[in-house]
């Protein structure tokens, strides 16, 4: 039989539905996996005893004949949910001994359809970041692994994309502002979908910024993302920015009938010394969604040069106004005060002891950009941009186009360490995701093949708003073709 | 527009981070490198369009305006470092 922690969700609660497995053998598997996992650094918080209770109230449900979509079936938590009375730091020291007096949505949620948590996992700090080297717990590592060197999982979800990867968890929660979902799940060879800005409530999800922050599932597949999602959408009273809209039957929708659907071909996205193989994995994704009957068109992004400058005015900016909170008083971290402190004292050294480098670097760069005297030159300029880029993709869904496809990332997985001197550098990792969040668009990688050294390379593709189900339909007839079943070598 | 040192400290300040004055040069060169790379944003001709305000075209919800929540004093203070007799306690503030 399969080792149970290999399986995905569908396959998972197909077994526990017909008793073939119970959750608490299930639950076991993965926590075995995650013991000996420690070198992925995946896992950073562990409740292998919450999790067996829940994994017995499962079983007890299956049995009863009560089992809802998630019943049972064990998965990981990103560490920027909060989670009641377990650690939720959001990768940052500063958080540090925080333990929340209540529980997210989204979690409570997964819960309710009566998902088991494994634990918490790593992420960059406060999910700035995108190879996870940003985090208070070290560095996650790719499972993938080609020479002597260790790899990034991309971030902020680094941790998520890792441990699912890895197979210590059936599927994990993740968070996506700028990619974080989309990149860490093209790094390691699986699928994650953000949904339409609005679907997922944001309330007790620390803030990174707050008009692009979306969760998401991150998963073996594309109708794991499904069901998982479905599970996480929903709309909440208490995120004023949650839609009150019926949430579909996503699994549903999953017929891998694409005939006549017109898929967008971007050519701004064709950047400048992209390398060759996702160039040829781009033109193959094409060709897979056309050999399914799509219709293949090519269309214009104008402004897509300039989503991400605008994103690192927008996203630094709402950072420094919600990381404001962390001040020493209320929760985590207070520096240690010398005679004479005095309130200001306490704050500077507060926040300079608990915020990490790249954190401290936007919260300053976001202050800089709504100071007296820039906030029109970079602040109100960037919302403008932004609204040209939303722009951009209302006047190709106007024109009949029902599904748009990029290159997930610029390149496969590079070593730890090797991109983390130059910041901006670094930001381009996003460049061909960004574009998603600034328009509020739903977005998901799907892997679809290696590249000559043997590492994951991923495609996206980007929906019209609130049609998840037409778009995870998309990517399941993609997923079909692309017949990416490659994985990772255990080393750890 | 080029940050100097003493721009780089006023933004710390701002921002309530304390920066110590050996690395504000430092500090002062990143910036720059990350606003020279905000710069190409005037390029792009934004003449009568509007900043965006929320992205997804939505009304906000309106609830009767009544108490709907509180009397959790303790599990408030429960994550402070330092609170006394039911309140947050920090350095003294007014002299």
């Amino acid at each position: 039989m399969t080792a149970l922690n290999t399986l995905g969700l569908a396959e998972a609660r197909d077994a526990l539905r017909k008793g073939d497995v119970t959750s608490v053998e299930l639950t076991d598997a993965c926590l075995t996996e995650i013991e000996g996992a420690g070198t992925l650094n995946a896992f950073v918080h562990n409740t292998p005893d919450i999790a067996r209770a829940q994994a017995r109230a499962a079983d007890a449900r299956i049995k009863a004949g009560d089992a809802p979509a998630m019943c049972g079936l064990p998965i990981g938590i990103k560490d920027l949910f909060c989670t009641k009375g377990v650690p939720s730091q959001a990768g940052s020291r500063i958080l540090e001994g925080f333990l929340p007096e209540y529980e997210s949505t989204i979690t409570q949620q997964l819960f309710s359809s009566g998902a088991v948590m494994l634990g918490k996992l790593n992420m960059d700090e406060f999910a700035m970041g995108s190879s996870n080297e940003t985090s208070v717990y070290g560095n996650a590592v790719n499972p993938w692994k080609v020479d002597e060197r260790k790899l990034t999982p991309g971030g902020s979800s680094g941790g998520s994309a890792s441990a699912v990867a890895a197979d210590l968890c059936l599927a994990a929660t993740g968070t996506d502002t700028g990619g974080s979902i989309r990149q860490p799940a093209a790094f390691v060879g699986i699928t994650g979908i953000k949904p339409t800005y609005g679907r997922c409530s944001r309330w007790g999800v620390v803030a990174f910024a707050s008009s692009l922050d979306q969760a998401g599932p991150m998963t073996k597949s594309v109708r794991d993302a499904a069901i998982m999602l479905e599970a996480m959408c929903g709309h909440d009273p208490k995120d004023s920015t949650s839609a009150d809209l019926a949430v579909p039957n996503f699994e549903a929708a999953l017929t891998g009938d694409i005939k006549g659907k017109k898929i967008g071909i971007p050519r701004e996205y064709r950047m400048d010394g992209m390398p060759e193989e996702i160039e040829a994995l781009w033109t193959q994704g094409r060709e897979m969604l056309a050999d399914a009957g799509a219709e293949i068109v090519d269309i214009s992004l104008p402004h897509t040069k300039y989503a991400l400058p605008a994103y690192y005015v927008i996203a630094p900016a709402e950072a420094s106004s919600n990381l404001a909170r962390y001040d020493g008083v209320r929760y985590g971290h207070r520096a240690t005060l010398t005679q004479g402190d005095g309130i200001t004292e306490m704050y500077e050294k507060t926040r300079a002891e608990g915020f990490g480098a790249e954190v401290q670097r936007r919260v300053m760069i976001g202050t800089y950009v709504l100071s007296a005297g820039f906030y029109d030159a970079y602040y109100n300029r960037a919302r403008k941009v932004r609204t040209l880029i939303k722009k951009d993709f209302e006047d190709v869904f106007a024109q009949g186009v029902d599904a748009i496809l990029t290159p997930a990332t610029p390149s496969a997985a590079f070593g730890l360490g090797e991109a983390s001197d130059d910041p901006v550098q670094m930001y381009l990792n996003d460049v061909f995701t960004v574009t998603v969040n600034m328009a509020g668009l739903p977005g998901i990688a799907v892997p679809a093949g290696l590249d000559a050294n043997g590492l994951p390379l991923g495609l996206q593709l980007i929906g019209r708003p609130w049609e998840e189900g037409d778009l995870l339909n998309t990517a399941y007839a993609l997923e079909a073709r692309a017949g990416f079943v490659a994985k990772p070598q255990k080393w750890w | 527009m080029s940050i100097d040192e003493n721009t780089a400290a006023r933004v710390a300040k701002l921002a309530r981070i304390k920066v110590e004055p050996e690395h504000l040069p430092a500090l002062a060169a990143e910036f720059n490198t990350i606003l020279g790379f905000i710069e190409q944003l005037s390029e792009v001709d934004v003449d009568g369009v509007e900043p965006m305000t929320s992205v997804t075209p939505q009304r906000l919800k309106r609830r009767v305006d009544e108490v709907t929540d509180g009397a959790q004093q303790e599990r408030v203070l429960a994550n402070a470092p330092d609170a006394r007799e039911g309140f947050f306690a920090v350095p003294k503030v007014v002299e």
